[in-house]
């Protein structure tokens, strides 16, 4: 499946949601679909996404948090899964969209391309729910059952590696900080 | 008896929840010892204890924008292992980050393995323009904390406060 496929599936579940992406192939794809005042996207520190989607969990128990991540980020924030897992926020799903590369830097592979596995890393680290899925169908449905499981969950999605023809929208990313901030107040 | 000063420790906590700081992230070094353990003690306040130093920002940074008051307690070297994130997340996107720094490696310091990371910290501040104040004596701590906390956010950035050994460590 394609990443776009895989956004564009679930898009319409997360009106309601905390959205914060990561960088990139992510950020831009999401953003195409359709952008919201209620998602994040982090636009240069790798790795931080999740950490990010963590301190908001635990900050709005009273909402649904959904990390839109990458498999170049996680790896660089492996400590950051022992981290999610000690506080196991019930509110927090942890997609990671594992394309095996940096697909914005050139296309380098990344170790997951050679048997790294993000969802054993994250079972290790002691993450409750993870998975890994390849089909559009199977995404589909373990993001609803991570969701109505109210339980952290990492679910990682083999995705093809191919994204957008560009990586800057036209969404600044200060309008963006401010508007997700109001967002967050205000509902 | 450890020599990390309780006192001085329960003034900063204190100033703390006084600015209204609600979640705390750390990774204990020995002079943060009794500040972790009051935070962890305190049921108004979400400890968070990180793998590493950088984590803290990613979480401050949502804690914020989800209107939560946070401080970070951490060591030099875990600012040092902070850095890209600081630059990338907070700063970039303008997130206030309250940063309480032990100054290891400093005058006074017996561990040589700190004095590197103690040489270059006043520098990196500096060079990465981050405002930052000593807490040096138990006479100004709430005062600076409280100040620090202002200007973090009506500039919306990180500030720094470097908790001294002075205020620290107690010996002879």
């Amino acid at each position: 499946m394609t990443r776009l496929e895989a956004l564009g599936a679930i898009h319409g579940r997360l009106d309601d949601k905390i959205v914060v992406t990561i960088m990139g192939a992510v950020s831009a794809e999401l953003q195409s679909i359709g952008h919201r005042p209620n998602f994040f996207y982090l636009q240069h520190a790798m790795g931080l996404a999740s950490s990010m989607g963590l301190g908001i969990a635990l900050s709005r128990p009273d909402r649904e948090v959904v990390v839109f991540d990458g498999d170049g980020s996680i790896l660089m924030n492996l400590g950051g899964l022992t981290t999610m897992a000690r506080y196991k926020p019930r509110n927090l799903v942890h997609v990671v969209f594992d394309n095996e590369s940096l697909l914005s830097v050139g296309g380098f592979p990344t170790a997951t391309a050679t048997g790294s596995d993000i969802a054993g890393m994250a079972a290790a680290a002691g993450v409750p729910r993870t998975c890994t899925v390849r089909t559009l169908d199977e995404f589909t449905r373990a993001f609803d059952a991570a969701v109505q499981a109210r339980e952290l969950t990492t679910l990682v999605a083999k995705v093809d590696a191919v994204g957008p023809a560009g990586y800057v929208t036209d969404l600044a990313m200060l309008e963006n900080r401010f508007e997700f901030q109001r967002w967050l107040r205000q509902h | 008896m450890s020599p990390v000063s309780t006192s001085s420790s329960r003034l900063v906590f204190d100033a703390l929840k006084d600015c209204g700081v609600r979640l705390i992230s750390a990774l204990p070094e020995t002079w943060l010892v009794h500040l972790i353990r009051m935070a962890e003690d305190d049921p108004e306040t979400i400890l968070v204890r990180l793998a590493k130093e950088e984590e803290g920002v990613g979480i401050s940074a949502g804690a914020h924008l989800a209107g939560v008051r946070s401080a970070m307690l951490m060591q030099n070297h875990g600012f040092l292992a902070s850095v890209n994130g600081i630059v990338s997340c907070a700063q970039l996107y303008r997130i206030p980050l309250l940063m309480m720094i032990s100054y290891r490696g400093e005058f006074g310091e017996r561990d040589p393995w700190q004095t590197e990371g103690g040489g270059v910290t006043e520098d990196l501040l500096r060079a990465l323009r981050i405002p930052f104040a000593y807490l040096e004596d138990q006479e100004h701590v709430a005062r600076r904390i409280h100040k620090a906390q202002t200007l973090a956010h009506s500039a919306n950035k990180p500030v720094a406060l470097l908790l001294c050994r002075d205020l620290m460590w107690e010996e002879g």
